[in-house]
């Protein structure tokens, strides 16, 4: 799998997402406060329309444990951004991307199945 | 209809008639039955107990009863406006004033009581009323407000001959009436049957207060005529006389039995069907229920024990042994804005029980309670002047006290056990019999989770909802004994709910999420919080919603400053103040919706909402719509969205005042202005309403004077009829009214909380608001005043300003690294001349709350 350069960090506002479009697939960039980028599928799953960059990002606390989130601004559920899992829905999740950034450009890859996870980077 | 299918007729139409039938069809085996309801007045059921409040202008038709859809149902058949003129037993059937005649299995007798006229000469007189039915009440009005054109500047005097219930009530419609009130009662104190000489003296000196002028001791013995047949005056027994023009009758009401006596039915020696305790008559295919019920020897003027009657009735026609559970005479009314209460063994007649009494002439309260010789078992008490306690001292009658029994009486000793201590089987609601258990048991089985919830399922609270803050305290307490995270705050980030968090910030003066979630919550928020931080933050401080951090909290809605549709575009509302819009103006509206193919639809608040839009679209079709003199119409905000008027005097032949720039000057005025829910107003011109006002959150009619304003109405999931807040108000008085209410609404209601459940749970409902926007009650209606005038004052377009602002503008793109590139994966298909979307992939699911 390649790395795709989508967009300069800088061009994304922070707590925030924003739709990219990578050939003809639709996912969704999220800046945390801290930096952090997330990349998951822009297509939610509940109402089958490329809406999830226009969620809310916000934080849910899940097994004691605080995780990044971005609700759907249709139906409004929440999904891990670190795993893409719906938070209301088991059977029901986002397809995540690898993120990372180079020269201050976000660069992201399709997830391969079974791959260890990267840790999302976080800009210095 | 099927053989099997049993007729049950009901003779009389009142409110224990319309709860036979609710119980009746409200049960799973409702189907061996069909109802016939046989009412002499000419309309459903109504809240007789409410009467009064026909004078405050309310419709009759809110008085109606329950839910309409019941004279809907099949099985119903309500006949209004017809009397039953006889009873023929052996044939089982009986006969209307028609002449028709209608076959029963069962017959039910609720035929009420008729308001007693006294035998003093001259009670024929014009200008004698009785008070006990809409039309009585009708009637009087129409005779004062008639006297009151015939002879303009000069005072209606009123009297009313009887010091009861009944009588005080009429004495505070005649008072609404605008016209002069005594109450003339034969015994030596104001409601003899409700309370002692203490509470009579105190509730006497609080009605004069009000300049109602009171005769106790004091029998009617004519009413003086003149040559026309007028009432001019009143004479008696001994004192002089006293010159009145209307005089009303409330002596007490006797059982409309003459049916049953002409059937040969058994009554009691003082009037009534005698019934057994299973409310059978001497025939076993006849009940009688209510107050034409002598049930155990007694009759009940109550509505307590006439319900219960109806459920024992329509419990034994379903197969079922109930039998009547005994009734006390326990009331709380509030009689011309006095609070008179009485409960248990009032007059203290157990053996060698004590009475335990504060007064406080200065408050103007008087309290009794009466307790057991050892003084440990409450049985009864009377409260005048404050019945706050009377919802949770009612249900411990009978049991023992926690403490002492003066703590129950003095105010603010913080001691008062309210709810939690109270036994299952206590009633809490007498007027519809609930339980403490039932209260309990509809959150803990029921599932209900909030206070309309419990009172729709339970009924407790839904007739004179003097128990309601009792009934919110045992639902609260269940809610939170069950675990369920009735943690009223807003979400896992905040404990506070969102009145809380206004308080707190506007205290605070924090300005930023980061600040706000710092001191006062946890996390990083949510799809729940953070809107509602917004909202909060857009309310003390103005300024555009996109500003800075601000931008991030909206929902989508409000950050692309338009609607979210189904497949991921929105939809685009300008505002068109008052429904008024220029064929101009109309014109250039589709000019760009054909433009950009956009799918046009006329909404509900008579503007027009354009589909179908794409991000990258929204700055395009505001920059034409801008430039054509539009401006955004905040229908993707939680603000004030429209004001509906209907067209008012100018070309209507009916109006009596300018809706359409009455509408207009209200829709300048809060355009804009965010709210925790949507808000909408309606103007019309005349009573006719076409406006449809009273199913908006403010409401504004036109009269002969100026403008009646309701509040709290809502159309919906859970449709409301607003309610009259004042009446007559100038335009100014009209405005400082909406500006008060509306300010109080945005900082004290829950998240996404309408104003009609807002003031539901208000304590102290329409009453307590009006004290506030009108009297200025709790000293803060300059500080309203000046939070309305910071809104006006800093008003500017959200859409304008985006347009202006490329900072802004920037997030208006499809892609961040294909700005101007379209969803590939949007369809469409026609659909009568337009286009509509067509979804591939994706399941429908329910919406979350």
């Amino acid at each position: 799998m390649t790395w795709h350069a989508v967009s300069p960090l800088d061009a994304l506002p922070r707590d925030r997402a924003v739709a990219a479009l990578l050939d003809d697939h639709q996912i969704a960039l999220v800046r945390l406060a801290d930096d952090q980028v997330f990349a998951v599928d822009h297509l939610d799953p509940f109402s089958g329309a490329h809406v999830m960059a226009r969620g809310i990002v916000g934080s849910a606390t899940v097994d004691g444990v605080e995780v990044p989130t971005l609700s759907s601004p249709m139906f409004k559920q929440a999904f891990d951004l670190r795993t893409g899992r719906c938070l209301a829905d088991d059977s029901k999740c986002l397809a995540i991307w690898d993120v990372r950034l180079r020269d201050g450009m976000i660069e992201v890859r399709s997830r391969v199945p079974g791959a260890a996870e990267d840790r999302p980077e976080v800009a210095s | 209809m099927s053989e099997l299918v049993k007729h049950v007729v009901v003779i009389g139409g009142g409110m224990v008639a319309h709860r036979f039938v609710e119980a009746l069809r409200s049960r799973g085996e409702s189907g061996l039955w069909r109802v016939t309801v046989i009412a002499d007045e000419p309309r459903p059921p109504y809240d007789r107990v409410a009467l009064t409040t026909y004078f405050t202008g309310r419709d009759p038709e809110d008085l109606h009863l329950g839910d309409d859809a019941l004279w809907q149902d099949p099985m119903v058949n309500l006949r209004k406006g017809i009397r039953a003129t006889h009873i023929d037993r052996d044939g089982r059937q009986v006969r209307l004033a028609t002449g028709e005649t209608i076959d029963y299995d069962h017959l039910v007798l609720a035929t009420g009581s008729y308001a007693a006229l006294p035998p003093v000469e001259g009670n024929d007189l014009r200008g004698c009323f009785v008070y006990r039915t809409i039309d009585d009440v009708a009637a009087l009005r129409g005779y004062v407000e008639a006297l009151r054109r015939e002879r303009p500047g000069q005072p209606v005097r009123g009297a009313v001959v009887g010091g009861g219930l009944l009588g005080l009530e009429a004495a505070g419609a005649l008072r609404e009436l605008g016209a002069q009130s005594t109450v003339v009662e034969f015994a030596p104190r104001l409601m003899p049957l409700q309370v002692d000489d203490g509470g009579g003296a105190q509730l006497r000196s609080l009605i004069e207060a009000l300049d109602v002028q009171v005769r106790t001791g004091t029998a009617t013995a004519k009413v003086l005529g003149a040559r026309r047949g007028l009432v001019t005056g009143m004479r008696f027994a001994d004192g002089p006389d006293l010159d009145v023009d209307v005089v009303v009758f409330a002596t007490g009401v006797r059982p409309r039995d003459e049916l049953a006596r002409s059937a040969g039915l058994a009554v009691g020696e003082r009037g009534g069907v005698v019934v057994d305790l299973s409310c059978g008559t001497t025939d076993s295919a006849i009940s009688a229920i209510g107050e034409v019920a002598c049930i155990d020897g007694r009759v009940w003027g109550l509505v307590a024990p006439g319900y219960a009657m109806a459920e024992v009735v329509a419990d034994r026609l379903l197969g079922g042994s109930a039998t009547f559970p005994g009734a006390d005479s326990s009331t709380k009314l509030k009689l011309l804005g006095v609070d008179v209460a009485s409960f248990g063994d009032a007059f203290a007649t157990a053996p060698g029980c004590l009475e335990v009494v504060y007064a406080d002439a200065v408050a103007g309260v008087y309290k009794k309670l009466v307790v057991s010789d050892d003084a440990r078992t409450l049985l009864g008490g009377i409260l005048v002047g404050d019945a706050s306690s009377y919802a949770a001292l009612r249900p411990l009658v009978g049991t023992e006290l926690a403490a002492d029994p003066s703590v129950y009486l003095v105010p603010d000793t913080g001691g008062l056990p309210l709810g939690d201590d109270l036994p299952d089987e206590a009633t809490v609601c007498s007027c519809n019999n609930v339980s403490a258990a039932q209260v309990r048991g509809a959150v803990t089985d029921g599932g209900c989770c909030s206070l309309a919830e419990v009172k729709s399922c339970t009924k407790a609270g839904t007739s004179c909802g003097s128990c309601l803050p009792l009934v919110k305290k045992l639902a609260d307490t269940a809610l939170e004994a069950a675990g369920v995270a009735v943690s009223r705050g807003l979400c896992e980030h905040f404990e506070l709910t969102r009145a809380e968090l206004f308080n707190a910030v506007q205290v605070t003066g924090a300005r930023t999420f980061s600040e706000i979630v710092e001191r006062h919550g946890r996390g990083r928020g949510c799809d729940i919080c953070k809107p509602v931080v917004a909202s909060v933050l857009a309310s003390l401080y103005g300024g555009h919603i996109l500003d800075g951090e601000q931008g991030t909290l909206q929902d989508t809605n409000d950050h692309m400053l338009a609607n979210l549709q189904k497949d991921g575009t929105y939809s685009v509302v300008p505002r068109i103040p008052g429904g008024e819009v220029t064929p101009e103006g109309l014109i250039e509206i589709g000019r760009i919706a054909k433009d950009f193919d956009l799918y046009t639809k006329i909404t509900g608040g008579q503007r027009i909402d354009m589909f179908g839009a794409r991000v990258e679209q929204l700055p395009l079709i505001w920059r034409r719509l801008v430039d054509a003199g539009f401006e955004s119409g905040h229908a993707y905000g939680k603000s004030l969205r429209t004001v509906k008027s209907c067209v008012g005097q100018s070309w209507c032949r009916y109006g009596v005042q300018d809706s359409v720039a009455m509408a207009i000057r209200l829709e300048l005025r809060y355009r804009g202005l965010r709210s925790p829910h949507k808000l909408k107003l309606g103007v019309s011109g005349c009573a006719r309403e076409c406006a449809e006002a009273r199913g908006k959150d403010a409401g504004v009619i036109a009269t002969e004077k100026g403008w009646n304003l309701y509040v709290g109405g809502n159309g919906g999931f859970t449709p409301r009829h607003a309610q009259l807040l004042a009446e007559d108000l100038d335009d100014e008085g009209l405005i400082r009214a909406i500006d008060r209410f509306f300010v109080y609404y945005i900082r004290t209601a829950d998240r996404l909380q309408r104003t009609a459940p807002w003031l539901e749970e208000l304590p102290g409902g329409i009453d307590h608001l009006r004290d506030v926007v009108l009297d200025d009650a709790l000293g803060i209606a300059a500080d309203l005043d000046a939070a309305m005038e910071q809104h006006v004052a800093s008003y500017s377009d959200e859409w304008r300003d985006v347009l202006e602002d490329p900072e802004k503008l920037a997030r208006f793109t499809s892609f961040v690294n294909a700005t101007d590139v379209p969803d590939p994966t949007l369809r469409y298909e026609q659909e009568r001349g337009q286009r509509r979307p067509v979804l591939v992939a994706g399941d429908r699911i329910e919406v979350r709350g």
